[in-house]
């Protein structure tokens, strides 16, 4: 399924294998299969997860500093709860890389970067719908936003900032 | 109040540039009508009955006359010359075409307004006492705390695509004006042993088709660490609300599901994972931003004003509207007054652009260029001199908009109902009108003393029934409307749901009902007793067996 980052669109490079049997420098696996794909992991391979959002995110505490990719499914662009998983993660210091995965529009993209996704996995016929173009300009439509910790933009800091040097 | 810098006017702006793209994407066919539905409920924009409705913000209530008169420019020039106060204090224009809402927008913009969050299921505009600033028992004006989670929960990536929509409500004071408990977060301005400012934080209140009281999380949260606290309750909502049922999606249903100890306990433990300091505004910012709010320069008056004395002894009306209208200032010499929207026969919070333009003159002339809307649907003038309130009154007067009413048995609220919105089962303005020709005599009315009626025309509440001491509820029985009466709401501190007195009614009997109801209090009301306090000490019984009466009679 196509997927982009901040940049535009990515190569998909991850091969998924729920039971993480399959033979590849990077697997997708399920979460039920993350204890014995990690522990299993002689071969040198990247393991990533891809967990439904009702997955609790210190479900996956353990085995963050081994994982490479965690990839949270949105069931649909409605379900905001991946926001806040993702937001748990990044203060669990889940260092790799976070993929949105499902059916979000444009107008999302920049909140899923500023909660610490990196990229998005769309279906087919969003992505036709949605060319990318228009998700790396929806990203930049708004400059800064008023919450801290959201991202390095914001008018909290602008302002601290602008404060700090008229004094 | 508070002006915008050049972040917030850069952030306006681009969200208007935001939306245009959006309807540019939507008739190019990039964005389905779903997914384009709640971007354009994010911005205000209602698809009703017969045509657009567009909801904007006046966020806490606060409007200046220039923010009005704008309002009143927009209501001529894209609707029809009037528009609408809503109980969360934002105007309504009914008629707006979709083309000519980024323009709106633009508008909006000039005068540092905007519709961000008006609809939506994300945090929807604060609300605060329309007394703030004002009323003698403040502890701190609300309005700074509300102009900080207005800045805070704009567009914010996390929370905007909630289980359902989210409604703050900030006091100040010991009375509560703002009926905190019936919101998804209440937070009340309080002092601890030490002296220091903090909040009580009450969350899962709510109206609709499950009514709760707010249960309260933090008996006292430092004033500096709200932001933080906040975003640890919202994330728990985000994560824990229930996602399977719209009707069961608000925080009150959480909360009520596995108890507020629960809840509270999850929401301290989010909160002792995250980086404080990282999250809440500097002190320097909350003061910045407190500073828009700093009382006006009041003149030093005489607590007695002999002209407004003077007045009143000789214009018997002027003297009524002034004993049911005005709230004390806790400035000697000057009042708040409360200018109803609810004149006998017309729709409640209705305004003309014409009204607007008087309002917005008299708050320039009298009032330090500043007005409030009400929860109640009506404006405040909040600072004016008691010199000068004869002289308001008599424009009042001439503009239609000196009806004495405040507080009274035809102030009345009522949600836009079946005339206006698709979600209404019955209607309510004609209810509404209808009993305040019932109640018009003003001498009657004052003798009835303060009671509230609400109305709502489905059970989504929006007319806030519930908390009424009267609710009426107007639905649907075989295709007929039918009114609901219940009994003993409150929405203050004391807040409480109101009680069905029994089965529905139809629309022409409910003058009878609420008059025969009324004149049980009349009958028993002991001591100068008001209506609610009546209706706590006797309880249901005497008032149902009128409505058994009513509904039994001889058509």
């Amino acid at each position: 399924m196509p997927l982009l980052d901040r940049n535009g669109a990515k190569t998909d490079d991850w091969t998924l294998s729920p039971d993480g049997a399959a033979d590849a420098p990077r697997v997708l696996v399920a979460f039920d299969h993350v204890q014995n794909a990690l522990a299993g992991n002689g071969r040198g391979r990247r393991i990533g997860v891809a967990i439904a959002n009702t997955i609790k995110a210190e479900a996956l505490a353990p085995f963050l500093t081994d994982l490479d990719l965690v990839s949270i499914a949105f069931p649909s662009y409605g379900d905001g709860r991946g926001f806040s998983i993702a937001k748990q993660l990044r203060h669990l210091g889940f260092k790799g890389t976070l993929r949105a995965s499902g059916p979000l529009i444009a107008d999302q993209f920049a909140y899923a970067l500023a909660c610490g996704f990196d990229e998005v996995e769309l279906p087919e016929a969003q992505a036709a719908r949605q060319p990318v173009d228009q998700w790396v300009r929806a990203a930049a439509s708004i400059s800064k936003t008023y919450q801290r910790g959201f991202g390095a933009q914001n008018i909290l800091d602008a302002r601290r900032a602008a404060r700090l040097a008229g004094k | 109040m508070y002006r915008y810098d050049e972040f917030d006017a850069r952030f306006v702006r681009e969200r208007v540039a935001q939306f245009r793209d959006q309807v540019a994407r939507r008739l190019d066919g990039a964005l389905n009508e779903d997914e384009f539905k709640p971007l354009r409920l994010k911005n205000g924009v209602y698809l009703q009955l017969h045509a657009y409705m567009l909801r904007i913000a006046i966020p806490y209530g606060t409007l200046s006359s220039r923010q009005l008169r704008q309002l009143a420019l927009i209501g001529e020039k894209y609707d029809r010359g009037y528009g609408h106060f809503t109980t969360r204090t934002n105007m309504q224009f009914n008629w707006p075409r979709l083309r000519d809402v980024p323009a709106i927008l633009d508008l909006l913009a000039d005068v540092e307004m905007h519709c961000i969050q008006t609809s939506g299921n994300c945090i929807r505009n604060v609300t605060a006492d329309h007394f703030a600033g004002v009323a003698a028992d403040e502890i701190e004006d609300p309005r700074p705390t509300a102009e900080l989670i207005r800045q805070w929960s704009s567009l914010h990536p996390e929370f905007d695509y909630l289980p359902r929509k989210f409604k703050i409500a900030v006091t100040g004071s010991a009375q509560d004006r703002a009926v905190i408990k019936a919101h998804d977060i209440g937070l009340r301005i309080l002092r601890n042993a030490k002296g220091e400012i903090g909040y009580e934080v009450m969350v899962g209140g709510g109206l609709g088709r499950t009514p709760m009281i707010a249960k309260t999380i933090r008996s006292f949260l430092p004033k500096d660490e709200l932001l933080a606290y906040l975003e640890s309750v919202l994330r728990v909502y985000n994560l824990e609300g229930r996602r399977d049922n719209k009707y069961k999606a608000r925080v009150k249903i959480l909360v009520h599901e596995i108890g507020a100890e629960t809840f509270s306990r999850l929401v301290e433990e989010e909160y002792a994972r995250l980086d404080g300091p990282s999250i809440v505004a500097d002190p320097e910012e909350v003061a910045r931003i407190a500073a828009y709010f700093a009382s006006p320069h009041y003149e030093k008056l005489p607590a007695r004003s002999a002209a407004f004395e003077k007045g009143k002894a000789k214009n018997r009306a002027f003297a009524t509207w002034a004993a049911v209208n005005l709230f004390a200032h806790k400035i000697p010499g000057y009042a708040a007054a409360t200018i109803s929207l609810k004149a006998i026969g017309e729709a409640p919070g209705d305004v003309t652009c014409a009204q607007m333009r008087v309002l917005a003159d008299l708050a320039q002339q009298y009032s330090f260029d500043e007005l409030r809307i009400t929860h109640a649907q009506n404006v405040v003038l909040p600072h004016v001199e008691q010199d000068d309130l004869l002289a308001i009154w008599q424009t009042l007067v001439e503009a239609g908009l000196a009806t004495a009413n405040a507080g009274l048995i035809t102030d009345i609220i009522a949600c836009p109902g079946l005339d206006y919105c698709s979600l209404a089962t019955a209607r309510s303005i004609p209810i509404a009108q209808a009993l305040a020709h019932r109640f018009a005599d003003q001498k009657r009315q004052l003798d009835i003393g303060e009671l509230n009626v609400k109305i709502s025309g489905c059970i989504n509440a929006c007319g806030h029934h519930h908390v009424g001491h009267i609710g009426i509820l107007g639905l649907e029985k075989s295709g007929k409307e039918s009114y609901q009466i219940t009994l003993g709401g409150d929405a203050t501190l004391n807040a409480a749901i109101g009680e069905n007195l029994g089965p529905g009614l139809a629309a022409q009997d409910v003058p009878d009902a609420i008059e025969r109801i009324v004149d049980v209090y009349l009958a028993h009301r002991q001591n100068g007793e008001s209506f609610i306090e009546s209706v706590r000490r006797l309880g249901l019984e005497p008032f149902k067996a009128v409505i058994q009466e009513k509904l039994h009679a001889p058509a």
